[in-house]
């Protein structure tokens, strides 16, 4: 078997002891990370790309780092969610739902030992579902020429509007901002410099890394300022932790389903982890009906989005992998990492760098393992770490952000560019527009135009040669279908509110 | 609703703006079909109107803050901007110390802490990154180095 050989390739180089460290270290960092509120696996993940980058890892170690970061930052997000009813990152928020219902009865350490496993089941399935699917998805990918591409490019953007946003205007706005940077230096094709006013601070473009760091970290600081970090609702004591077997074993199926729900919902370009917590939740929610209590601190209704959100983690990893569109944020931000690493996500990884593909993914294995025993046993560890006051938290985030920009170029033009896009991205939010289809826009921009440009060049010019296989038809299909049928769909599935007091 | 009409033709004069500065874009001798002008020409298209929709279509008004929380954003932006130019000359410790005190005040108004805060951070982070990280930060202005 292939798969087999593979597995053992990439078991030999995360069992270094080196790599295994850098894996227990991201599990750890990550796992706090995820558990401060105004800290989630986007602006997390984006602040320490550009201090790995300065560390001088290689590329599997860097990788293994970081991505053990994201997946730890997946099992944190639900320590705030359940003690302090504040979502550490967005795909937590169906947490609080039933999470701070069920702490505030004095199950707190029940609910964190629940959601913990689930978060370890829906991580680990996903992560098989990667192993499986990627591979097969891969050797479909070689057959996609520039047409195909361009397409796919259009689905990530046009799922990303339709279904992870409230308003397509704005979410087009958004891709347009993030595309429009991504056109602004020296053409790649005729080499002339685009659309920089004549700046030659512009003649390289734009780094993603500065508009990410931008838009995630330094608005939050933003928004901390205008709350005067008054939305630090006062949190829920933890006594002692001890396993709920039984209870564990109910949720079984529970567990099993959500986790193939967010597994789907990640693969799927622009939907991400959000819509699988939110999916698994809703799911399990009309399956167990009105006995079943959701919304009133049930483990179900914690084990749900949690099995949901992490294997929605893994999920997305599939498409960021194969063909090099992200699927959520923070796959987004993954993406930033492996351009930085220079490594070119696409079908072609599988085949020339498998060692980065397979060594990966056993990492992800092992820090499966590594989080499921930090977050059972050792979960008092990080509640004091959640008692850091956001007076301390915010401007520590910011001096970060600022070093690893800085770390990056040594110039003051990037540090302030990146200002310049913590106030629009507050702005942004501010005005319900999102953010992520910027970072994607960015990201993307420069690869959408180069498949347009390529394809014309194969057709000589004709624009129906984007419609000219049964896969660049079928992907358009469902680029519109998914960026239309959200209009209609809104008044039906509304997402419910947080549990206020 | 009045946020969304100005976001709205905000982003259209913008598109425009963008539309009319790729118009501008030389073509080379080497043209492919589309050139280095249509990709960015239909991206301002898109954005305009979109804008346009937006500006027609407005959503409800966000809560903005009052007065004085924008006198603290731009006082934030500020004093961010100010650490950014003083980053390279004034070394790491002095500006970090000062900008970490000003942010944490102005999250939590309280003095003593805030500096506690600010002279912490500034240290702490310096050590971190420069022998932890071994990243090639700069402590004290060059002028004290001597």
């Amino acid at each position: 078997m292939d798969l087999f050989a593979n597995l053992a390739t990439g078991f030999s180089i995360a069992l270094s002891p080196y790599t295994l460290m850098l894996a227990v270290f991201g599990c750890f960092i990550g796992t706090i990370i995820g558990a401060l509120p105004g800290l989630g696996p986007s602006n997390g993940v984006a602040i320490l790309i550009p201090l790995t980058f300065s560390m001088g890892l290689d590329a599997t170690s860097a990788l293994v780092l970081m991505t053990a970061v994201y997946y730890g930052a997946m099992y944190g997000g639900r320590i705030s969610s359940i003690l302090l009813n504040i979502p550490g990152d967005e795909p937590a928020l169906m947490t609080t739902l039933d999470g701070y219902p069920m702490a505030k009865q004095g199950r707190a350490g029940d609910a964190l030992v629940i959601s913990g496993v689930a978060s370890f089941t829906g991580a680990f399935l996903s992560t098989i579902g990667l192993m499986l699917l990627a591979p097969l998805l891969a050797r479909v990918a070689f057959q996609f020429g520039p047409a195909e591409y361009f397409a796919l490019y259009l689905l990530a953007f046009a799922t990303l509007g339709g279904i992870a946003s409230n308003n397509q205007a704005k979410a087009a706005i958004a891709s347009c901002i993030g595309l429009g940077i991504a056109m602004i230096g020296v053409d790649n094709n005729s080499g002339i410099p685009r659309l920089t006013g004549g700046n030659m601070h512009l003649f390289d473009g734009i780094d993603f890394l500065v508009a990410i760091v931008g838009l995630f970290a330094i608005a939050e600081v933003f928004f901390f300022i205008e709350s005067h970090g008054k939305n630090t609702s006062i949190g829920v004591k933890l006594d002692k932790v001890t396993i709920p077997v039984r209870e564990i074993w109910s949720t079984r199926w529970t567990q099993l389903r959500a986790s193939l729900i967010g597994f789907a919902a990640g693969i799927l370009p622009g939907a991400g982890a959000s819509l699988g917590s939110f999916l698994a939740y809703m799911g399990e929610k009309s399956i167990a009906g009105e006995e079943g209590k959701f919304g009133t601190g049930v483990a179900k209704g914690v084990a749900a989005p949690e099995a949901g959100n992490n294997a929605a983690a893994g999920g997305a990893l599939v498409p960021m992998l194969t063909l090099g569109v992200p699927g959520s944020g923070t796959t987004a931000v993954l993406l930033a990492l492996l351009m930085t690493l220079n490594i070119t996500p696409g079908p072609t990884l599988f085949t020339e760098r498998p060692e980065v593909v397979w060594g990966l993914i056993a990492s992800l294995l092992i820090a499966n393992f590594v989080l499921l025993l930090m977050n059972v046993p050792m979960v008092k560890i990080f509640v004091k770490i959640l008692s850091v006051p956001p007076w301390v938290l915010l401007p520590g985030v910011t001096m970060i952000s600022f070093v690893g920009i800085y770390s990056l170029s040594g110039s003051y033009f990037d540090l302030l560019l990146m200002v310049a896009f913590g106030v629009l991205g507050w702005v942004l939010r501010k005005l319900d527009v999102p953010t992520v289809p910027i970072i994607l826009g960015i990201l993307l921009g420069g690869h959408m135009e180069d498949s347009l440009r390529r394809a014309m060049v194969l057709s000589g010019g004709d624009w129906t040669y984007l419609f000219s296989s049964g896969v660049a038809i079928g992907l358009w299909v469902v680029a519109i279908a998914g960026f239309v049928a959200p209009m209609f769909l809104r008044n039906v599935l509304t997402k419910p509110q947080r549990v206020t007091d | 609703m009045a946020s969304d009409r100005v976001f709205g033709v905000v982003v259209t004069m913008v598109a425009l703006a963008y539309i009319a500065s790729a118009t501008q874009i030389q073509a080379s001798f080497l043209a492919d079909p589309v050139g280095p002008k249509a990709f960015p020409i239909l991206i301002g298209a898109v954005a305009a109107i979109s804008g346009i929709i937006v500006a027609l279509r407005p959503d409800e008004d966000p809560k903005w803050p009052e007065l004085r929380t924008f006198g603290a954003l731009i006082i934030a932006i500020v004093v961010l901007v100010g650490y950014a130019y003083a980053l390279k000359p004034m070394g790491f410790l002095i500006p970090t110390a000062i900008t970490a005190t000003i942010l944490s005040w102005q999250i939590n108004p309280r003095t003593g802490p805030a500096i506690v805060a600010g002279l912490g951070l500034s240290l702490g982070l310096f050590f971190v990154f420069k022998y932890a990280l071994g990243l090639g930060l700069v402590a004290l202005p060059a002028v004290l180095h001597g």
